[in-house]
């Protein structure tokens, strides 16, 4: 243990300290069992959309293999390259238990084939289709996916603080108060037993008692 | 006002053009990351194949502005699954072990 001073003033000062360590340890152990309600029920929904994402992925990914194999690879890239497609992304953040998640908000532009249909193949109408109905998922699954991430880097985060608060800080500063307030009590009572030896041996200076009793 | 962009594979990926996303083709894993490292302020999310994603793993762990957010998608080959591995490496860090969805696949 570090030297402390076993004074009245560090005593004092580590009882607030204690109380502090003591009120911060119940709100961050609140904010961990608040982050981990949100978290599990958050990384249930992230599976499921990302189990669903991928399935519609690899099937999309087949459809566009079947037009590769009606359409030459340059006419297939040609009428992908001209889309007018454009969409863009405005990006906001909640804030869940001081974890700032990412929100999106998106907007498509010029909607339909902007390929002409001369030239290319059903399947690949198909497969474009198959793709864009996907869009919102995967913008979903991106938002929901980071939000796990944070959280879970958040509750480990916070779990470390509260485990050093309960398992370090605390007793330490128990410890330390335990030990201050004995240090104290001993410098008492030993002044108390000194005042009466004092009071003892002027008594006996002026009342002469041992040579009385002596005779 | 940000746009999304697709890296990976060109055959995983050329098909997005059609949805309006940016397509940038990698060849190799390090050149996905050159990739994502130069267009990496432009962007809101970053799609990445499985198959390059493992390379990013550190830049993201290193990232400290919220965005661009990047995910993993699976491409046509080379699938690592390393989609569903982050979700469960999520549920590890934040509860210590993997208690929701186990060794269930």
């Amino acid at each position: 243990m570090a030297t402390i001073n076993p004074t009245r003033m560090e005593l004092t000062r580590f009882k607030k300290k204690l109380v502090t360590a003591r009120r911060g340890h119940k709100l961050l152990k609140d904010k961990r069992d608040g982050l981990m309600r949100e978290f599990l029920s958050m990384v249930r929904e992230n599976m499921k959309i990302r189990k669903r994402v991928e399935a519609a992925l690899n099937s999309s990914n087949q459809k566009f293999m079947f037009a590769r194999s009606t359409m030459s690879e340059q006419e297939v890239k040609a009428a992908l390259m001209a889309s007018g497609e454009e969409i863009t992304v405005e990006a906001d953040y909640a804030n869940i238990m001081s974890v700032d998640i990412p929100k999106f908000d998106y907007k498509t532009a010029a909607h339909g084939y902007s390929y002409g249909f001369a030239f290319t193949s059903g399947e690949l109408d198909e497969a474009v289709e198959s793709l864009s109905d996907l869009v919102d998922d995967m913008i979903k699954l991106s938002e929901i996916e980071e939000a796990c991430r944070l959280m879970s880097k958040e509750i480990e985060k916070t779990r470390r603080r509260v485990n050093a608060l309960e398992h370090v800080l605390i007793p330490q500063t128990e410890a330390n108060i335990k030990y201050i307030s004995m240090k104290l009590d001993e410098n008492e009572r030993s002044s108390q037993t000194r005042l009466m030896k004092v009071k003892d041996m002027m008594l006996e200076e002026a009342h002469h008692y041992k040579e009385r009793a002596n005779g | 006002m940000y746009k999304i962009a697709v890296v990976g594979d060109s055959d995983s990926i050329y098909g997005f053009a059609s949805v309006g996303f940016d397509t940038y083709p990698a060849r190799t894993e390090s050149d996905a990351l050159h990739k994502v490292k130069e267009i990496w302020s432009d962007y809101a999310i970053i799609y990445v194949t499985e198959s390059c994603y493992e390379a990013l793993t550190e830049e993201i762990d290193k990232k400290l502005t919220p965005l661009p957010v990047i995910t993993p998608i699976p491409g046509v080959k080379n699938n690592t699954g390393i989609g569903v591995a982050n979700v469960k490496k999520a549920v590890e860090v934040a509860v210590g072990s993997d208690i929701i969805f186990g060794n269930k696949e």
